[in-house]
């Protein structure tokens, strides 16, 4: 995963409070095992239901397969009353195919298709908090059918792709690359201002905008301006 | 009109009508008229008959004159009840502890009924020896205190893109107080002992959502707890009854509630709610991801919108001002929209990760005032403009709005939520 190595590199130079790679270089362990007598140690099959977590280069895929003609049919079944059948959204439930080329326009729509950087999160999110009202009810095969579907419903895969716990950590997502490390430390640097204006700081002070009622969606500073 | 009580008036009715439920559940009317009425005192009718008796409420409710203060969801806002938010109702609220009963709540898959006896911990992954713990094993272990604020990354999100919503309690009411009591974090992975590769730790909820995100070893072992009492008594349902986990100064999103495990790892897990959701669009189609501490910020709190003054002379400006990088220094409040600063006086415990409250009194004589405060943390950090912000970031940036708030003392009985030039 070469894409990890970068984000552990960027969080080395942007956040040098917070050790992360550094570490990687001693065999240590920062935290021995300090035994209070406390807790039931437990042996894999006591906790393994638990063990839903995927990660993104598919550590944790649970074996199973999916098919794009399987997953359309469980999405119109399962899903698409709040998604819509083509995963465009119904009323304010999220819109998941679409929104190609719109992230830097006023109104960006963030999809699978569009923003998610991880095949991965969307196989593991579906598996642990989907469908909303019925979480944790699809059995993994099911689960890689609505992930194939959405992601060929994203052009992402082709409509005889077969989607596995073998390949899922091999998906390249069209916005994979669209996330850096946090850097305000850097890029906001001016907020740290150890001389902040307590007089006269500007020449005029006007209203710009205002909010005009309580049920009206956001506005437009210029349009709510009085 | 519905009455103040009903959880959902607010969003939909009028300002009129907000202001006058709030004004009286502040309590604000009742000034208004003492100072109205000019007659000699009478003996009240309380005083001359026994009250209610003492365990009338076996769980204490506050007086019914106070039945507007409460939790309220945006209808609007969100597509279900479930994976939503009820604000607090920081109008109403005086020094830095936030009552449990009125501290935001913030579910993705609703709040559930969890039972004590049932519920396990179970922490596991890069760890030499996985280990499940009951709420009595957890309550064995040795305790802390701390008292942290916990701030969802969206809060004030819906004023991003220029002011909107005509209540302090919807523009800032993702943000609690709380004393928390608990196990340090650092003593059960001492308990379980890590592998030398461990870098970090993936808490997941026990709820319908299975909330999981990503935090670095460093951050586990600093000063995150496990914690099951807040305020006192054991935490609310809503609160993550009967453990959550407490990140100060990081998002809210990261403390997750009803934790049932915690995974150690060697790499980010890139969950949902650290990808698709909680990651920051910035103007270039980027975004920032992993973006933890939130910033200092602060807001007035009283006047407000819901919280007008309703006399001329002698009022109290009373804020919050909290920092996710450490502890308030300062806090400055403007008269005339940011042009001049005075400082305000903190009054009352100034501890790390946590709200302060701060005060100025001011004499007024009834002309517009355009009110802000900004917030100094010890770091040098000064809180910013909302256009300070959208210089940087542009519009879409929706986490980690902390820009000076405006509040626009019109008139007697009127605040407006603006922007300034």
């Amino acid at each position: 995963m070469s894409k990890f190595r970068n984000f552990a590199l960027a969080a080395i130079i942007a956040l040098p409070s917070v050790a992360f790679a550094a570490e990687a270089a001693k065999p240590v362990s920062k935290v021995a095992a300090k035994d209070y007598g406390l807790g039931t140690p437990a042996t894999l099959d006591m906790y393994k239901a638990y063990l839903i977590d995927v990660r993104p280069d598919g550590q944790g895929a649970p074996v199973g397969k999916g098919t794009v003609k399987e997953g359309e049919k469980l999405f119109g079944d399962q899903c698409s009353s709040c998604h819509g059948d083509f995963g465009e959204g119904v009323g304010k439930f999220p819109v998941l195919m679409g929104g190609e080329g719109t992230l830097t326009r006023d109104h960006p729509v963030k999809t699978i298709g569009s923003y998610w950087p991880y095949a991965s999160t969307l196989f593991d999110y579906i598996d642990r908090a989907m469908p909303f009202p019925m979480p944790k009810s699809l059995t993994p095969d099911q689960v890689y059918s609505i992930t194939d579907w959405l992601l060929n419903q994203n052009n992402i895969v082709k409509d005889d792709f077969v989607l596995t716990n073998e390949n899922i950590g091999t998906i390249k997502m069209p916005n994979g690359n669209g996330f850096y490390m946090d850097d305000r430390k850097v890029a906001e640097k001016s907020f740290w201002n150890a001389n902040a204006c307590m007089k006269n700081c500007k020449p005029t002070v006007a209203v710009t905008a205002k909010a005009i009622s309580l049920n009206d969606p956001p506005k437009d500073a210029k349009a709510a301006a009085k | 009109m519905k009455k103040p009580s009903d959880s959902r008036a607010p969003a939909q009715v009028s300002r009129r009508a907000m202001l006058a439920a709030s004004t009286a559940a502040l309590g604000l009317a009742g000034t208004r008229a003492a100072q109205a009425e000019q007659k000699p005192l009478t003996v009240s009718e309380w005083a001359t008959q026994l009250g209610r008796p003492v365990d009338d409420h076996a769980y204490g409710v506050p007086s019914k004159f106070e039945a507007g203060v409460i939790r309220r969801r945006v209808d609007w806002l969100t597509a279900t009840a479930e994976s939503s938010v009820a604000f607090t109702p920081l109008a109403a609220l005086e020094g830095i502890i936030t009552p449990n009963g009125l501290g935001f709540i913030r579910d993705h898959g609703g709040t559930p009924d969890i039972d004590p006896a049932q519920h396990r911990l179970v922490i596991e992954g890069l760890v030499e020896k996985p280990l499940i713990f009951t709420l009595e094993d957890i309550k064995r272990f040795p305790r802390v205190n701390r008292i942290h604020f916990c701030e969802c990354a969206a809060n004030s999100a819906m004023e991003n893109n220029g002011p909107q919503m005509q209540a302090v309690q919807y523009s800032h009411g993702m943000v609690h107080n709380a004393m928390y009591t608990g196990v340090l974090l650092k003593t059960l992975l001492e308990a379980v002992g890590l592998k030398p590769n461990a870098k970090y730790v993936m808490p997941e909820g026990g709820d319908a959502s299975g909330l999981t995100r990503t935090i670095p070893l460093d951050k586990a072992l600093d000063d995150c707890m496990i914690a099951y009492n807040m305020n006192g008594e054991a935490l609310h349902p809503g609160h993550g009854y009967p453990m959550r986990l407490v990140v100060p100064g990081w998002q809210a999103n990261m403390w997750v509630k009803w934790i049932r495990r915690i995974k150690v790892g060697d790499e980010p897990f890139m969950t949902h709610e650290e990808t698709a959701k909680y990651t920051s669009l910035m103007k270039d189609g980027r975004s920032r991801m992993f973006t933890w501490p939130m910033d200092a910020k602060s807001v007035i709190t009283s006047p407000a919108p819901e919280a007008p003054w309703m006399s001329k002379g002698q009022n109290v400006i009373s804020g919050i001002a909290w920092s996710g990088r450490g502890t308030i220094k300062q806090v400055d409040v403007s008269l005339d929209g940011g042009k001049n600063w005075v400082k305000a006086q903190i009054e009352g415990p100034v501890l790390p990760f946590s709200m302060v409250r701060f005060y100025v009194n001011t004499d007024w004589n009834g002309d517009e005032l355009l009110l802000q405060s900004r917030a100094h943390d010890n770091t040098g950090y000064v809180q910013p403009t909302k256009n300070m912000l959208r210089a940087i970031r542009g519009r879409s940036f929706n986490y980690h709005n902390n820009g000076i708030q405006t509040w626009q003392v019109r008139k007697i009985g009127e605040v407006n939520n603006v922007e300034v030039s």
